[in-house]
């Protein structure tokens, strides 16, 4: 039952148990609590507000704003009778009204106090936090693409179809498939496509009760796992070996007439390039079954390697990831998945076609000849994000978009080499691709433990690796630096790394354990949280006036 | 009283003809504090091996297997309002379960003591 992370979770940071630590200090001085003014690095010099220069304290929304007041002028309504049955709201709703420059300087101050790509290197593995190129951006905003709206006559939405179609032709072309179902709208709703794909493969040969085992090796993406469940196949994991490898004879061992299909990430989550996948890929079609690759690392071999020419079957590709789209809360992702010729039958609808001369949307599984196991979304996707992939293609070409993939997988291999002495790597001292990964074997006995490490990493300006993930190896850090970075930014990354790493080597436990100090919230108590989330914000008591 | 182990962590103290099912100190430490748990209802069967219940930590969610086959009979329904027992206490107030055993040569093939603390030196 025990997975091999090893997360610590009590954290021993100072004054947890104190309910003002983690609050800035002008939130803390509303509880009536004026000693934390004398913490923090700005301790020596408390200022009145709480502020620290640029660095603005900013208070929730209901504790800035006041029910009694709006920035919006509403004419009362004349005396009408409501028709809501007696649903109808009773008591003051209790939303806080603010001005409009209140309301703005909230959201700008809460905006400073965020990480994004566009302040620093965001190391965060598996998630490949690239730069998200400004032409990009322009060519979203033209309005033939950003205004149209998805029941259009076609006839008047040429363009945005036509670059749809463009965009598909890239996709395929890059990984050698035969089609491609654009509509999924995220990497886990693509794997969802793919795999539903594979199962009305299976149903059309009639083999829909008797295959229903979806192989999954340890170091999978928890959401390959969960999307198998979800449709109805049940899950066997093919165990993890100690080279970070999925082996062809252990996926042997587990084939037979029920599996339906093998769910594999290559490269994979240990940042490694699977090396038997085309015997893998093999032994699966031997055995009937389908080979769904997760394609959230595309982007460490695209112009490199064809998923087509390595057996694969069905694959999604994170377009926020591989082709440098927003996310991370940044916008919506897009999970285009394209199908090889034994899965191109079953291909949702709608998707677009040039008929004529035209381009025009197939929208009803009865149009066509094929077999489209149904409709994934109401319309036809991320047309944004659409625009934004192709203005990367375009603006790399085939030869840029192969160096991006070269240099995002050497930045990685220069983090590595450059801390392979003082950091351990599971799987020995051996090339990664684009996302190096180390275990904590080397924090032993120094009392600092994966997560103190990267809650340090805050304090000098960055924004943490992946932790804990993947699972198969104890205290994971997965750094991905990407393509974006260049050398000086990626030396000044290694440097504070090597400086954290040697301090906790000496034993300044310190610097580690109670970090974050100089992020505006402190270390958060993860059990407390836990064990008694609260939810809805209440009023705080009055303060008492005695309090000064 | 015999206890006997799992290589996935778990414990079962047998009492009579049934057994308390829990999770050995060594796993609590590897777990972190846990959060939630989720336990079966009362007279589901299970064979050996199934999950019998859920145990949830800051850092993981893990499932409980059957030590050995037999019906539940009790749980710890305590755990649902102060899982931090499972930490705090896991041999005692942080049971799990109570299955009536049905097949009781299962237990012969579990771990004893011994043979647990040798496993877990191992890992």
């Amino acid at each position: 039952m025990l997975n091999r992370q090893g997360r610590p979770s009590a954290p021993q940071a100072h004054g947890v148990s104190d309910p003002a630590a983690g609050m800035g200090d002008q939130a803390a001085r509303m509880q009536g609590d004026a000693n934390t003014l004398s913490t923090g690095s700005a301790g020596s010099h408390p200022t009145f507000t709480g502020n620290k220069a640029l660095a603005q304290i900013e208070p929730l929304l209901f504790e800035i704003g006041h029910t009694d007041v709006t920035g919006v002028d509403f004419d009362e309504p004349e005396n009408f009778k409501p028709r809501l049955g007696g649903l109808e709201r009773k008591d003051e709703i209790g939303l806080p009204g603010l001005s409009e420059p209140e309301a703005m300087r909230h959201y700008v101050r809460l905006s400073q106090m965020n990480y994004g790509i566009d302040t620093g290197l965001f190391p965060l593995g598996s998630c490949t936090m690239k730069h998200n190129a400004r032409l990009n951006e322009r060519m979203a905003r033209l309005p033939g693409f950003s205004d149209v709206h998805p029941l259009q006559p076609v006839s008047t939405v040429q363009g945005a179809l036509e670059l749809m179609n463009e965009l598909g032709r890239y996709l395929v072309t890059l990984t050698n498939m035969t089609t491609v179902a654009l509509s999924p709208k995220a990497g886990a709703h693509g794997e969802l496509c793919g795999m539903m794909a594979i199962k009305a493969a299976i149903e059309a040969k009639g083999e829909g009760k008797t295959r229903n085992v979806v192989l999954v090796p340890d170091s999978a993406h928890g959401t390959n796992p969960a999307t198998a469940a979800l449709i109805g196949f049940v899950v066997k994991p093919v165990p993890a070996r100690d080279d970070g490898w999925v082996h062809v004879e252990d996926v042997k061992k587990l084939l037979g007439p029920d599996v339906a299909a093998i769910m594999l990430t290559n490269p994979n989550t240990c940042g490694l390039f699977e090396n038997q996948v085309a015997e893998i890929a093999k032994a699966i079609h031997d055995a009937g079954a389908y080979f769904y690759c997760d394609g959230a690392n595309f982007n460490a071999i695209v112009g490199k390697a064809k998923p087509g020419d390595l057996g694969v079957d069905a694959m999604h590709i994170n377009l926020h990831k591989t082709f440098s789209t927003p996310h991370g809360g940044g916008g919506p992702g897009a999970g285009p998945v394209v199908l090889s010729a034994r899965l191109a039958p079953f291909a949702p609808v709608p998707f677009v076609t040039l008929k004529d001369g035209e381009f025009t949307l197939l929208e009803h599984e009865d149009e066509t000849a094929e077999k489209p196991f149904g409709r994934m979304t109401a319309f036809h996707g991320q047309m944004g994000m659409y625009v934004r992939a192709l203005a990367y293609m375009l603006s790399h070409g085939s030869d840029g978009m192969k160096q991006a993939s070269e240099d995002a997988v050497l930045n990685a291999n220069y983090i590595r080499a450059s801390l392979a002495d003082l950091f351990s790597q599971p799987f020995g001292d051996k090339p990664c691709m684009h996302e190096v990964l180390f275990d904590d074997t080397w924090l032993k006995d120094t009392g600092v433990t994966t997560l103190d490490f990267a809650k340090a990493m805050i304090d000098e300006g960055y924004h943490p690796m992946t932790m804990y993930f993947p699972l198969v190896v104890h205290g994971a850090m997965l750094i991905e630096p990407t393509e974006s970075e260049s050398k000086a930014s990626l030396d000044l990354f290694i440097a504070t790394l090597r400086d954290l790493a040697m301090a906790a080597k000496k034993g300044d436990k310190d610097r580690f354990t109670g970090a974050p100090y100089h992020a505006p919230r402190r270390r958060l108590d993860e059990t407390r949280a836990a064990r008694s989330p609260v939810l809805k914000w209440t009023p705080p008591a009055p303060i008492a006036e005695a309090a000064e | 009283m015999t206890t006997r182990y799992t290589k996935d962590h778990e414990y079962i103290r047998i009492e009579g003809d049934a057994g308390i099912v829990g999770i050995t100190d060594y796993a609590q430490a590897q777990l972190g504090d846990v959060v939630f748990v989720e336990l079966p209802s009362i007279g589901k069967t299970v064979n050996k091996g199934d999950e019998a219940a859920v145990v949830e930590s800051v850092k993981a969610a893990s499932e409980i297997y059957a030590p050995v086959s037999g019906e539940v009979v009790e749980v710890n329904s305590d755990l649902e309002a102060s899982p931090g027992a499972v930490n705090e206490d896991p041999a005692g107030r942080g049971w799990f379960l109570k299955i009536r055993v049905t097949n009781p040569s299962e237990i012969e093939g579990l771990l004893t003591e011994e043979q647990y603390q040798e496993f877990v030196k191992s890992l």
